[in-house]
């Protein structure tokens, strides 16, 4: 017969351990099952109030389903009020089962009892799937004119679960429910109000129908507000805050883009801002509303300044609850009025430092959005001081804030090195690759304070602790600058000055080498370092050949390679030696910092630009002709060295060098024996035009030149080198286009004849036209692998409009023939440029489509740069389909939204 | 909208738990279990609000019990930490001076409560009297 409930219950109770309880569920269970078997009538519903302590506790209860099914069939209230109740605990929208009940709800909801009616309304509203809202939908929306408003203002609650589930009804439901609006019962006020938000939110018609019923709200809300002590609806002295929160956010639906309606409900909001007593958490959370709606809200000045007064009386609350709300809301106001919001500065800093962490990152934020050119250098120096004593989960957010402020904001290059440096000396390591990337562009650029940085960091690192990002930079910086430690130059005024031996230097790099937190990147960083101080100081030479030499047989791979290379350069080929670790040529910060901007790092305008003037009439002159150059550049990548025209290999220099990287002598046909271009050959890959100045090698290979850790020279030349650090993780980001373009450039203009610098990538023209083992073999080039990926289908225009063009270059990585990689290129025919670029493509269900980030969301004008794309496509009917593509691509004219669409059926064969 | 309920006293044993969206059981022992590290610790001079996920979960305690709703982003905190206290104050009122042991031995009560006070996961009445007299209506039908 099986125990009361509240027996069991006693009984799990009484367990001592999880074993104890485990055996008296399972000896419950075991009844319960018994039970139900027999089909036990008369304790159905005790058995089932079991099941559900049982499911409460976590454990399996799925065998007594049917039995809420049983009893919510059954004729009495009481079996039907456990037996809903289990359904919405036990049960929920996926359950097949629970279509079962479909039926008998149907009826409930049509039962003459309001009781049972309101059982199954709720039911409904908490746990109806889909196709129940649809079935169900007439019954719920007769019962919202019933005339019991218990049922009343379920069935309206219960149409916001239907009209979530099934947005298409809106309609269906809008009438109804501003029928609500003017119920007198507040219950179902709440409710039909939540009904109108949620039709609102869903469709623009019922917003519209809405926005007729400004009075109404108006006047419910006003109602609220003036009329006196209301008992059953008083909290803390303010009538009914709930429903006056829920009007208030309606009305911000409503008067948001609608100046009209704005204006209506103007007076109300100010009465209710100025009126609503904010000593009570009721009061300030219908403060706190307000001020959104007012924010919200087509603008009426006056009202903004209240709602932001309000906000800093919050903000000076001694609640922490209300100082969250308060940061939350700013930061949301910031853009709409940052003056405003800079008055109570200070006190949004205290907040920083808060002890709780959800007032620290909402403050963090805020303070983030505040920063600008006048502010930076107080508001830095705050942060960094809390950055010290600041909890370690809460650094790396906090360093990742500051970092990105002091390269915004910094008013001069020194400041924010200092900055940088204050930084990357705080423990643990929080700053990340991109970031010291970007410093090291920076210093790179500012020739005038390479001797201060140096000493700078030659002086924070005699208190180095392990962190990884300041031994990085300053390893990179003494590698390059560091003869300035040693003879003072460029010192500034007001400069502590400091006496540093060339052995000095080197311990610090011998430091870094030789601590064990040091990462392998940070290692192969310190090896090219001594590489370089090998030739600005003679005197250590011996010392570090020594220390590069341990690495000879170091096991991971990139350390191995630099020591035997290095070691290779410094035994043997101390005559090229100085030209090789001659200083790195500036690193172009424009490049870069357009590069960073286009997130992936893809073509540029201003480098293509630059690229052609001084490239094209060099090689014009040199003129090569097409053939050879093509062969060269096939030479150097190894492809096809039977067809190498034969060349006495010259014993230069730059052979050496050259054999030393592995890459076929051949290539430096061109090379002069003039020492100063051995570097540029090897950076040009054989380009012929030895007199090309620095900056042409910067146009050809700008990942190479802006990569500021290039610093090895033999990375630029060896792009499979592993774990270049940096070099290797900035190699696939910055993407194909810039080298692809800049080469195809030079193959184009050497074949044709003279012609004026272009503006345009010559990329568009050589479109489909050009034979297509050119772009397999460039495309090839950024992979990994020497070999490039097997390809053989052309180059297709997927779409083309008046004023926009789109190529598809294919790639088939090779080993999986149902994968093919489509390089998207999208080029700007029209005068104007586009800005919020945005490709979609849709393809049927056969194909999986996997979109990469696009290089960048703007498209200059005529051609004058392009946004390059990856798409990954796998084909699961692979020699049964071909590829189908639908393209969708919206972008922005002077400000005006644009839609371009168009299918691709022109796929190559085989793909 | 109200995502769950959850009703946990220090120990993090689940007193009620109440969800308005369809989650697997795993998942909901899982989120009971963060939930509970996530307000257990919290200094009581601490705002009542702790992001969670991609929501946030508003708490109240109220001696060893703990009284969390996962709401939606921009959801009024202070709005949704009222109705907890409007429903603790029913509890009260119904139980006539609620402890813990109550809301366990009459576990299906407080769910029965709880579905005249709040439904679809939004506020349905927010008079304490309503409810009380609702309850006691519904009780007779028994």
């Amino acid at each position: 017969m099986g125990t009361r409930l509240r027996d069991m219950i006693r009984a799990v109770r009484a367990c001592k351990t999880a074993a104890e309880e485990r055996g008296v569920i399972a000896k419950e269970c075991a009844n319960l099952r018994n039970s139900f078997k027999e089909n036990d009538q008369d304790y159905r519903h005790r058995n089932v109030a079991k099941l559900m302590f049982i499911h409460m506790l976590g454990y399996p209860t799925h065998f007594g389903q049917m039995e809420c099914l049983k009893l919510i069939a059954s004729g009495g209230f009481p079996e039907k009020r456990i037996g809903y109740l289990g359904l919405m605990l036990l049960l929920d929208e996926r359950q097949e089962v629970l279509m079962l009940v479909t039926n008998s709800l149907k009826n409930d909801l049509n039962h003459g009892n309001q009781f049972i009616a309101g059982l199954a309304l709720c039911a409904l509203g908490n746990i109806c799937s889909a196709e129940m809202a649809r079935d169900l939908a007439p019954e719920v929306e007769k019962l919202l004119h019933n005339n019991n408003s218990y049922i009343r203002k379920k069935a309206a609650l219960c149409s916001v679960r239907i009209v979530r589930k099934v947005p298409d009804l809106v309609e269906y439901f809008t009438n109804p429910a501003v029928g609500l609006l003017t119920d007198k019962h507040h219950g179902v006020l709440i409710a039909g109000v939540k009904l109108c938000t949620e039709l609102c939110q869903g469709s623009e018609a019922a917003l519209e129908q809405m926005r007729k019923q400004v009075q109404t709200l108006v006047r419910i809300l006003k109602n609220l507000v003036v009329s006196g002590y209301a008992p059953e609806y008083d909290v803390g002295g303010i009538t009914d805050p709930f429903l006056q929160i829920r009007i208030l956010r309606l009305l911000r639906l409503v008067g948001r883009g609608d100046p009209d309606s704005s204006d209506v409900m103007s007076d109300i909001l100010a009465q209710v801002a100025t009126n609503t007593e904010g000593n009570k958490n009721a009061g300030n959370a219908i403060l706190y509303e307000c001020v959104l709606t007012i924010m919200a809200i087509e603008g009426i000045g006056g009202l903004r300044v209240l709602a932001i007064n309000i906000l800093g009386r919050f903000l000076a609350n001694r609640d922490n609850n209300i100082r969250y709300v308060a940061l939350n809301t700013l930061v949301k106001v910031v853009s709409v009025d940052t003056q405003a919001v800079q008055r109570h500065r200070t006190t949004i800093v205290e907040c920083v430092k808060d002890s709780d962490v959800s007032i620290r990152r909402r403050a963090l934020e805020l303070v983030y959005a505040l920063v600008n050119e006048t502010n930076v250098k107080t508001l830095t120096k705050e942060l960094l001081e809390y950055l010290k004593v600041s909890d370690p989960e809460f650094k790396a957010d906090l360093t990742a804030k500051i970092c990105s402020l002091v390269q915004k904001f910094a008013p001069n290059k020194q400041w924010y090195i200092d900055q940088m440096i204050l930084v990357m000396a705080e423990p643990g390591n929080h700053v990340r690759e991109e970031v010291l990337r970007t410093l090291i562009v920076v210093i790179s650029n500012a020739p005038e304070l390479h001797g201060y940085t140096v000493r700078s960091l030659f002086r924070t690192m005699q208190h180095w602790n392990g962190q990884e990002s300041l031994a990085q930079v300053t390893v990179w910086c003494i590698g390059e600058y560091g003869e300035m430690l040693v003879n003072h130059l460029n010192e500034l005024e007001g400069e502590e000055p400091l006496t540093v031996t060339e052995s000095d230097a080197v311990d610090v790099i011998e430091t870094v080498m030789k601590d064990v937190r040091s990462s392998s990147n940070t290692q192969a960083f310190a090896l090219t370092a001594l590489l370089k101080l090998s030739s600005r100081f003679p005197s250590n030479t011996q010392r570090i050949k020594d220390m590069i030499k341990p690495h000879k047989g170091s096991l991971i791979l990139e350390l191995q390679q630099r020591s035997i290379e290095f070691g290779a350069i410094l035994n043997r080929h101390e005559n090229i030696k100085a030209t090789l670790v001659e200083r790195m040529p500036v690193l172009d910060e424009a490049t870069y910092n357009s590069k960073k901007a286009d997130g992936a790092g893809m073509a540029l305008p201003s480098d293509t630009k630059r690229a052609t003037p001084v490239g094209g009439p060099d090689i014009l002159a040199n003129g090569g002709p097409k053939p050879e150059t093509t062969n060269t550049l096939i030479d150097l990548l190894n492809l096809d060295a039977d067809e190498t025209p034969a060349h006495e290999p010259r014993k230069s220099a730059g052979d050496h060098l050259l054999s030393l990287l592995g890459a076929d002598p051949l290539a430096s046909q061109n090379a002069s024996t003039n020492p100063d271009n051995v570097l540029m050959d090897i950076l040009s890959l054989g380009s012929p035009a030895p007199t090309t100045g620095p900056s042409s090698s910067t146009s050809l290979f700008p990942p190479a030149a802006a990569d500021p850790f290039g610093g090895s020279l033999l990375d630029v030349a060896a792009p499979a080198a592993p774990v270049d650090p940096f070099g290797a993780s900035l190699a696939p980001a910055t993407g194909t286009a810039p080298r692809k373009t800049s080469l195809l450039d030079e193959l184009d203009v050497s074949s044709t004849v003279p012609q004026p610098p272009r503006k345009a990538s010559l990329l568009d023209d050589l479109g489909p036209t050009i034979p297509n083992a050119n772009n397999s073999l460039l495309d090839g080039l950024d992979s990994a692998p020497i070999v490039p990926a097997t390809s053989a289908y052309p180059t297709i225009v997927a779409l083309q409009s008046s004023g926009l063009k789109v190529l598809f270059d294919f790639i088939k990585p090779p080993g999986n023939p149902q994968s093919t990689t489509i390089k998207a290129s999208y080029i700007n025919l029209s005068s104007n440029p586009y800005t919020d670029f945005i490709f979609q493509a849709a393809v049927p269900k056969f194909l999986q489509l996997q979109l990469e980030p696009a290089s960048g969301s703007v498209l200059p004008a005529s051609g004058g740069g392009l946004i390059t794309q990856s798409i990954n496509l796998t084909n699961t009917m692979h020699g049964q389909k071909s590829l189908l593509m639908k393209l969708r691509i919206i972008y922005k004219i002077n400000g005006q939204d644009k839609v371009e669409q168009g299918q691709v059926s022109n796929f190559p064969q085989g793909l | 909208m109200i995502r769950f309920i959850l009703l946990q006293n220090r120990q993090g044993k689940t007193r009620l738990a109440k969800y308005y969206v369809p989650l697997e059981d795993s998942e909901k022992h899982k989120l009971e279990y963060e939930v509970h590290r996530l307000v257990v610790n919290r200094d009581p001079k601490f705002t009542n609000f702790v992001e969670f996920r991609t929501h946030k979960v508003i708490y109240r305690r109220y001696a060893g019990l703990f009284f969390s709703m996962c709401v939606d982003i921009t959801d009024n905190e202070l709005a949704y930490l009222e109705s907890i206290h409007l429903f603790v104050e029913i509890l009260d009122h119904f139980f006539s001076n609620v402890c813990e042991l109550d809301l366990v031995f009459n576990f299906h009560k407080v769910y029965l409560i709880l579905d005249e006070f709040i439904l679809a996961g939004e506020l349905q009445e927010t008079s304490k009297k309503a409810i009380i007299e609702r309850m006691s209506e519904l009780e007779r039908q028994e």
